[in-house]
């Protein structure tokens, strides 16, 4: 397996003075403004937010989808310009290849780069092995649980040995406890490849829970509003996020991100009137009742 | 298991290590004799009974075709419709193994598959192809779709005439006919599979490395298969009416060309047995693609 994922260079992400509007007929749509994040190597870094803005603009920017407007990406010092597996990703769909089996799913990054088809079920089977699946490795993605997809996910990106590994709200269409199972798995191969990870998510829990770093979003267009580094030793366990030390963090980000769910929700809810909602403030204010 | 405590002391070491092995193993493994062919048999039953029901249904649903129209020919009907001259299936059965051993009517049929071979399997290779083409580069979409968009409404056997003059023998315009009727389907189905590729799966594979040729092979084609089978089978039938429709128009030969013979040499029971014949051999082809197409996508299959 070492020789699959021998990975000597460690993947450092580096996004200066980003920006990124999409072309509507409306005119320009500004997603993310004015944005600077970085990675370090094998380092676990999130980035939270309200719902639209700009979370997954800016992943697929870092892993070459999309091109800045301004700005720029580089990856250990080179820019970033189209997709390439160097940077895996994971997908909230799963987007598992339908048509191949869990192992031809794994196989694919080392097919397209041309190794022998003896070697690269090899390594596969090693993979599966490590994430628990070598039982399903003749299976079709169809017949999987989501958290099994997810996890054929990510062993797959991590296949060819990627410097960084993005992930886009993996485990978002899981239910709680298949989530906190996943959260493990990933910490686990996070902590044994060494690679650098970039996570979006919805769930401040799970960032803080992950990560070493977490970035929090402002509403659209989204800028970094702050950057909380999460000091708790690791590794982490599960009864950790009962300590005064997660909570106090919790509690942090909570109000952060409601500030800013509350601009995005403004209008909204403005427009609806608050007699519409039935919501009685009673002299507090509308942060305080949400 | 060589410590010497048990060699020297068996009959103290041995109930323990018995019960040690043994405890936990009733639990796990089934029980050693096979279940009886009674009980394998109701098991059967009972996972395929509504199979068995449907088959059985089907079965009963055909004999009671067969009666009434049995009926329906022994006591010549006139109820607008008119049976008077329609064959019986006895008659139709008789004229049947009469059939099996002419010569003749055996080569009506191997000329009418063979047409359908050739024109629709012209069809499937330059559709499929084409059309995921089509589906990828949209400079070639944009140059012939127009073009494909006036000529598909036009029916295969509106080319008759056309084919005739553009084709030096009888057969090549059959199996021209034959052909444009398949392409469209099949070209159409192709397209509506590629647009419908999902854009994620495109992207997955190019974070893992894949290149233009490689996205178009191990993620658009497959992709498309269903629809490209899709295509396939609807292209399959109206290779068939189109064929049918040109060997009664134009043919000297073919199922189609066999039928029509019939109704003008009043031999009506031959007409029954040609319209048999056409129906099967639909059905047989449709049944082949089908069986393709699990072959080829196993993903699918349950
Ligand atoms: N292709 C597009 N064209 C125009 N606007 C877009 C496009 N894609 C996204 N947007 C807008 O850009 C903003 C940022 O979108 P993005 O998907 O990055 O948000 P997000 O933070 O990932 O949201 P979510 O939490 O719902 O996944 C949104 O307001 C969205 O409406
Ligand atoms: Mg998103």
């Amino acid at each position: 397996m070492s020789e699959v994922l021998a990975n000597t260079s460690k993947g450092h992400i580096e996004v200066r003075n980003f920006s990124l509007a999409y072309e509507t007929i409306e005119g320009p749509v500004q997603a993310v403004t004015d944005t600077q994040i970085h990675v370090r190597p094998g380092e676990f870094v999130s980035i939270v937010g309200p719902s639209g803005c700009g979370k997954s603009t800016l992943l697929n920017a870092v892993a070459g989808f999309l091109k800045p407007t301004t700005g720029i990406v580089t990856v250990d010092g080179e820019r970033v310009n189209g997709p390439s597996a160097e940077r895996g990703m994971v997908f909230q769909q799963y987007s598992l290849f339908p048509w191949k089996t869990v192992r031809e799913n794994v196989e694919f990054g080392l097919k397209m780069r041309g190794m022998p088809r003896s070697q690269r079920e090899r390594a596969a089977r090693t993979l599966l092995g490590l994430a628990g699946l070598e039982a399903f490795e003749k299976h079709y993605p169809e017949k999987l649980s989501g958290g099994m997809k997810q996890r054929v996910g990510i062993v797959r990106a991590l296949a060819t040995g990627p410097k960084v590994l993005l992930l886009d709200e993996p485990f978002g269409a899981l239910d709680a406890q298949t989530r906190v199972i996943m959260q493990q798995i990933l910490t686990n191969m996070w902590q044994r490849l060494k690679i650098s990870v970039l996570f979006v998510t919805h769930d401040i829990d799970e960032a803080i829970f992950l990560s070493d770093r977490v970035y929090c979003m402002t509403a659209r267009p989204g800028s970094i509003k702050a950057e909380i580094p999460i000091p708790l030793e690791r590794p982490r366990q599960q009864s950790m996020m009962m300590s005064s030390e997660f909570l106090a963090l919790r509690r942090g980000l909570m109000s952060l991100i409601r500030e800013e769910s509350l601009k995005a929700m403004g209008g909204e809810i403005n427009d609806m009137g608050m007699q519409g909602l039935n919501i009685e403030l009673h002299g507090h204010s509308l942060a305080d009742v949400i | 298991m060589s410590s010497p405590a048990l060699v020297r002391h068996p009959e103290y070491s041995m109930p323990v290590t018995a019960i040690a092995e043994a405890g936990p193993a009733p639990a796990v493994t089934p029980p050693a004799t096979p279940p009886s062919f009674g009980t394998l048999a109701l098991r059967w039953y009972r996972l395929n009974q509504g199979r068995l029901r449907a088959t059985a249904i089907g079965i009963a649903s055909l004999l009671a075709f067969l009666l009434v129209w049995h009926l329906l020919t022994t006591y010549r009907v006139v109820f607008f419709v008119r049976f008077t001259n329609v064959p019986s299936p006895l008659a139709v059965y008789a004229s049947f193994s009469k059939a099996i051993h002419d010569p003749k009517f055996l080569m009506h049929i191997l000329l009418s598959c063979r047409r359908i071979f050739i024109g629709f399997s012209l069809a499937a290779i330059i559709g499929v192809p084409l059309g995921l083409i089509m589906g990828r580069f949209k400079l070639v979409h944009e140059i012939i779709f127009p073009v494909a968009e006036v000529l598909r409404p036009i029916p295969a056997i509106a080319w008759v005439p056309m084919a005739i003059m553009l084709w030096p023998t009888n057969e090549q315009s059959i199996v021209f006919i034959t052909f444009l009727g398949s392409f469209f389907p099949i070209l159409v189905n192709t397209l509506h599979g590629m647009s419908l590729v999902d854009p994620v799966l495109v992207r997955a594979a190019q974070c893992l490395g894949a290149r233009e040729r490689s996205i178009f092979r191990e993620v658009y084609f497959p992709a498309s298969l269903p629809h490209i089978f899709t295509g396939l089978t609807v292209g399959m039938g109206v290779a068939w009416v189109s064929l049918i429709a040109a060997e009664m128009i134009s043919g000297q030969y073919g199922i189609g060309y066999f039928t029509w013979e019939a109704y003008s040499l009043v031999q009506y029971a031959d007409i029954a047995l040609g319209m048999i014949a056409i129906g099967v051999l639909g059905l047989g082809s449709s049944l082949l693609i089908r069986g393709a197409g699990q072959l080829v996508m196993p993903w699918r299959s349950t």
